[in-house]
């Protein structure tokens, strides 16, 4: 198992009623909420958490790509890997993703996450997202039926000029360039990509093709999810390819405690504040009308808008939560079961552990950190023996002597 | 139905009633169920309604990318249908797409009605933004009598609550609008102004006086930067002017022509 810890970088200081006052937390909230001062601690005690995830014993830390939005800090996730790579020595950077269809040229996708993949001597794990709807369609402007078309050419952009050892010319419909020529190139060539999908038969087929690593990034927990990778995995017997768990990851928030009821006295109300003002997003910027292919609408995606499938969050209770499994939290033996039936039912090889939620103070987030590095990642490490709980191509390959960092002062 | 080769779309085609040939292109939300205003325009007029690929049984979208494509398209629709010297009406998006036919094919086009057309940007006032709108909050939008247009938008509708119906109106939409949105996402402007000028066609812009999607103040732009035209505004109108009073548009266009 690979277990990576994940942060969204969300704004901690949305008020009470913000439900009330706003309708989403994305795309029209108005910026004058962002204190930038507080945002400035909020950014470093969140990269000094990433770090001190390094330290207890995650394998991977994780950032994402996300614009306009107050639950997700980072339109630039390589600027926050870049300090990453600077503070740590071991662990992957996983930057889940850039989203490729929003950079012009997209070969500044490509330059970038070879100067990560530099920078942290091979430790980049590359993350390619199409992007939600609000991201790439509401916040920029990408037409939402050209979106998947420019996202495949930006991505064949990307892997030929990671390829090429001279300059080429592409002559695309969204991207033309006489010269691609990608300095510098990654140690890892390339770098494992991780994929996020949401239950798109062409996603899958598109990371089975290229030997991607498909991650489901969810917030409604693993009950949830096993009808979407149940087709991933139907998917990927019935185009013959072996059935590595590592071709699959599942993001999941937890929380640890001594005890089950000390869990929810501890991360109950930012729990709260995650689902009720994070997740708070205006229906009508959730799914751009062509974002979404034809087959996919037909298909698994509209189970989310039949009658009753509607998922209250904010009448939900820390009740509702834990025993629907939206969330894994408890002791170390609660959230340990749990994981292990959630590894095991969706077959996944990487799990992103989102432990830091909501508006949780720095000391909450360390001590869930700590105990589920200490006592419950230990017992999850081998329960896929017969892949020998690693599968090299979809993880980094780090070299070997990296170059120490030195203090200036020194 | 018509077959194009290039790019390759199938057109479903509304033709009804007998005299001038009228050409009316729809809005991003395709024919109204018994559109009142091409039941009015076929009192007077052989109409030719083609739908655009997206549209009803319309297909090949995915060969159609930009304002060029769309223009293009359609001026190859009119030439198939043989019409003679067509009234080239449109609304909205349609509107849109028949100016920029006029603008391009100059010497083609005659006569040309633009209802409410889409196609400009001013920056002190903006156009709402229709795809991050909800269902129930379009006929407040489309029409000043919201609760006569949300009937009419409805007519012949089913149950949201029934599985299949929603996986067809899902699909219905994201067909339709994912088209549209290749013309009016995120901002409904892809260079019209520049081209407006070249338009030679006798020009009626019919506007209603309560639309509130495009707001009336568009009209007068259209206005000025087409040279023979004229600005007729309906009272008591909302966005869909013709489905909203039929008979006072067919009444501005017989007037005009």
């Amino acid at each position: 198992m690979k277990f990576t810890w994940f942060h969204l970088m969300p704004w901690p200081h949305m008020p009470d009623d913000f439900r009330q006052k706003h309708r989403s937390v994305w795309v029209d909230l108005p910026s004058r909420m962002y204190e930038p001062e507080l945002g400035h601690i909020a950014y470093h005690q969140y990269l000094d958490q990433l770090e001190y995830a390094e330290q207890v014993g995650f394998d991977g830390i994780g950032v994402n790509e996300h614009h306009a939005n107050a639950y997700g800090l980072m339109p630039s996730p390589n600027i926050m890997a870049a300090t990453l790579t600077r503070r740590t020595s071991k662990a992957a950077l996983v930057v889940l993703g850039n989203s490729i269809a929003l950079y012009n040229p997209p070969l500044r996708v490509a330059e970038e996450f070879a100067m990560l993949d530099v920078l942290s001597g091979g430790r980049l794990v590359a993350g390619f997202p199409v992007g939600t709807s609000m991201d790439t369609n509401y916040a920029y402007g990408t037409i939402p039926a050209l979106t998947r078309e420019k996202y495949a050419e930006a991505h064949d952009l990307i892997r030929k000029a990671w390829a090429a050892d001279e300059p080429f010319a592409f002559n695309g419909r969204y991207t033309k360039l006489r010269y691609v020529n990608c300095w510098p190139k990654p140690i890892q060539n390339p770098p494992p990509v991780f994929i996020p999908g949401g239950g798109s038969v062409e996603t899958y087929d598109f990371c089975i093709d290229n030997t991607y690593s498909y991650s489901y990034l969810s917030y409604s927990g693993y009950l949830r999810a096993k009808l979407l990778m149940d087709g991933y995995w139907k998917r990927v017997a019935e185009r013959k390819v072996d059935e590595s768990p590592y071709r699959a990851g599942f993001a999941q928030v937890i929380c640890v405690a001594d005890t089950d009821a000390e869990a929810e006295r501890l991360y109950g109300p930012h729990v709260s504040y995650f689902y009720n003002r994070c997740l708070h997003v205006h229906p009508g910027f959730a799914d751009a009308p062509g974002y979404r292919t034809i087959k996919t609408i037909q298909t698994g995606a509209l189970s989310q808008f039949a009658p009753g499938s509607g998922r209250d969050y904010p009448n939900m209770s820390w009740k509702d939560l834990t025993e629907g499994r939206y969330i894994v939290a408890g002791s170390p033996e609660t959230v340990r079961q749990q994981m292990e039936e959630l590894i095991k039912t969706l077959r996944v090889g990487n799990v992103f552990g989102l432990l830091h939620i909501g508006n949780m103070p720095d000391d909450k987030v360390r001590h869930s950190t700590k105990l589920f590095a200490e006592k419950v990642m230990p017992h999850l490490r081998n329960l896929w023996p017969e892949w020998q709980n690693h599968d090299d191509r979809f993880w980094c390959h780090p070299m070997h002597e990296p170059v120490p960092t030195r203090v200036a002062a020194e | 139905m018509l077959t194009l080769k290039s790019p390759p779309t199938r057109i479903e085609v509304v033709q009804a009633g007998k005299g001038r040939d009228l050409l009316f292109l729809h809005g991003a939300g395709g024919h109204m169920p018994n559109d009142p205003l091409l039941a009015a325009l076929a009192t007077k007029y052989r109409v030719s309604a083609p739908l655009l690929p997206g549209y009803g049984r319309s297909e090949g979208e995915e060969g159609l990318r930009d304002m060029l494509d769309v223009t293009l398209h359609a001026l190859d629709v009119m030439e198939k249908l043989k019409l003679k010297k067509p009234i080239v009406v449109g609304h909205s998006m349609g509107g849109m797409i028949a100016a920029e036919m006029a603008a391009i094919a100059h010497t083609e086009i005659g006569k040309l009605c633009l209802l409410a057309p889409a196609g400009l940007w001013l920056d002190d006032h903006p156009i709402a933004d229709i795809f991050a709108m909800l269902p129930y909050e379009l006929p407040p939008l489309l029409f000043h009598d919201a609760e006569a247009g949300r009937k009419l938008l409805t007519a012949g509708g089913g149950d949201m609550g029934d599985l299949e119906f929603l996986k067809q109106f899902l699909v219905m939409n994201a067909r339709r609008l994912g088209m549209a949105g290749k013309l009016l996402f995120p901002i409904p402007d892809r260079g019209l102004a520049g081209r407006l000028y070249r338009i030679t066609a006798k020009t009626l812009i019919v506007w209603g006086k309560e639309d509130v999607l495009i707001p009336p103040v568009y009209g007068d732009a259209f206005k000025k930067a087409i040279s023979k035209s004229k600005l007729v505004r309906v009272a008591k109108a909302g966005h869909a002017v013709g489905q909203e009073k039929p008979a006072a548009v067919l009444k501005a266009i017989r007037d005009f022509f």
